[in-house]
């Protein structure tokens, strides 16, 4: 049969996408007259709206206890070499828990890095652009050793890690000189520099303050691997800063992410975030050989997310934020809210479920959400 | 080079719906504009759009279920 025929039955119909490619492709296969095409396509709509949620259905109790049990079954063991490249990240329960917690910087921030075309095939401009993001200290690049007698710091600089990190002398010695104040001479490989004011305590304390001086780099980016994933370079980080890292050069900033999620909220928004939000909980379960269903995901995502600004699950975001107070204190610190409701003189609308299995009374779910309301005197117009 | 935020993977489409639209929306979905989920008006995709306090947006989302989902937000403060 048309495709054209079909789709445009199909039309009539409020399915998702995925359900109408799924129906279409089906009956493309099928010689159909229009009459049992249009048979076909309504009893699909009433399976489809048989498979729909109910009204009134606990939807947020069976995603907690969704994602709960498979939770039990993760590793609690915090560290996991990922891959070949030796980079640590936490996975398992703790990072599910961080994710949900929505720390500020998760314990092992991490950045997947994709480049631009012309770049992601070459190893030599992917090392480039590398360089371009990994923190470059002095400590990498030169000895540093300090001569008392002629209040100088000499610094034998190491040109194979140079040339490497693609660090240009007269660059390196313009930096020095401008962010610590020192004139800076250079003979044969070596560099001294020497403080303005000759002072032993001055000469220590420039030292010191050279060894944070980033060179060349992100600072918060500490280390920077290439990889070849599916015939292209990828980059991986230790360490988080996609604000700056999409601007680097030869960065295709489009593909590139973190695993930040509060990062991502403040650079790309609320619904990248969302998205950050069901990609990081679903790599954690499914790394852990966990099958659950995105749904229940995509409605703890739509929780956090509901504000327009990422907040956490528990006591300091969705359950604190609930409006009932006897609901806030079954949750957590159950004292202090008591306290502090008696306080202000709140009124419990038991509204919710929990609220009302604490009264004892009929809890607002399935059927007993619905309340009726009948119209007294007469038929309405 | 200029930096499209939208043109991020993680970053869905967006757009601002115009008076008319937004209130065929709320009729159809029998609510008022607070009871939408929120934006924030500092929200680098909001700021990008250029919406303003109190536009409807709508947001077309890659759903791993539906394929396409279209949800809205109202901007706020």
């Amino acid at each position: 049969m048309d495709i054209k025929e079909i789709e445009k039955e199909l039309k009539k119909y409020p399915f998702p996408e995925s359900v109408r490619r799924d129906i279409r492709e089906e009956l493309a296969k099928l010689d159909l007259n229009k009459k049992s095409l249009k048979k076909i396509i309504d009893r699909c709509y009433e399976e489809y709206l048989s498979n729909l949620m109910e009204p009134g259905e606990a939807a947020g109790i069976i995603a907690a206890q969704s994602i709960g049990e498979p939770g039990t079954q993760m590793t609690m063991r915090t560290f996991h070499y990922a891959g070949v490249a030796e980079i640590n990240v936490t996975l398992g329960l703790p990072r599910l828990i961080e994710i949900m917690d929505v720390r500020k910087t998760p314990s092992t921030p991490i950045m997947t890095i994709r480049l631009q075309d012309d770049y992601s095939n070459d190893r030599k401009l992917a090392r480039e652009v590398a360089n371009r993001i990994e923190a470059t200290y002095i400590t990498d690049l030169a000895d540093i050793s300090v001569d008392i007698t002629g209040m100088k710091i000499i610094l034998f600089l190491d040109e194979k890690v140079m040339e490497r990190k693609q660090v240009d002398k007269d660059e390196l010695v313009k930096k020095l000189s401008k962010s610590l104040k020192v004139d800076v001479e250079e003979k044969d490989g070596k560099l001294y520099l020497s403080p303005k004011e000759p002072s032993y305590r001055k000469l220590l304390q420039t030292v010191e303050k050279m060894k944070d001086i980033v060179i060349k780099g992100i600072k918060e980016i500490r280390r920077v691997i290439i990889r070849k994933e599916e015939g292209e370079y990828v980059l991986y980080t230790e360490g988080s800063n996609l604000k700056k890292v999409m601007r680097v050069k030869g960065v295709d900033y489009r593909r590139t992410t973190t695993n930040n999620i509060l990062e991502i909220a403040e650079v790309l928004g609320i619904e990248a975030a969302r998205n950050a939000i069901i990609k990081e909980a679903l790599d954690t379960l499914e790394e852990q050989g966990l099958n659950v269903d995105v749904r229940h995901i995509m409605l703890v995502a739509d929780m956090m997310t509901n504000d327009g600004e990422v907040k956490q699950v528990g006591r300091h975001g969705v359950a604190g934020e609930k409006v009932s107070v006897l609901s806030r204190a079954a949750f957590e610190v159950t004292v202090n809210h008591l306290l502090e409701a008696a306080i202000r003189g709140d009124t419990d609308n038991l509204s919710g479920v929990t609220e009302n299995v604490i009264v004892g009374q009929a809890i607002k779910l399935g059927t007993g959400d619905v309340e009726l309301i009948s119209k007294l005197g007469g038929r309405s117009k | 080079m200029k930096i499209k935020l939208q043109e991020h993977i993680l970053v869905p489409k967006h757009e601002i719906l115009s008076k008319e639209e937004a209130e065929k929306v709320l009729t159809v979905l029998n609510i008022k504009k607070h009871q939408l989920p929120k934006i924030r008006k500092e929200d680098p995709i909001a700021k990008e759009i250029g919406a303003k306090v109190g536009d409807v947006i709508k947001i077309t989302r890659n759903s791993l279920t539906a394929k396409e989902a279209v949800v809205y937000r109202v901007v706020v403060e």
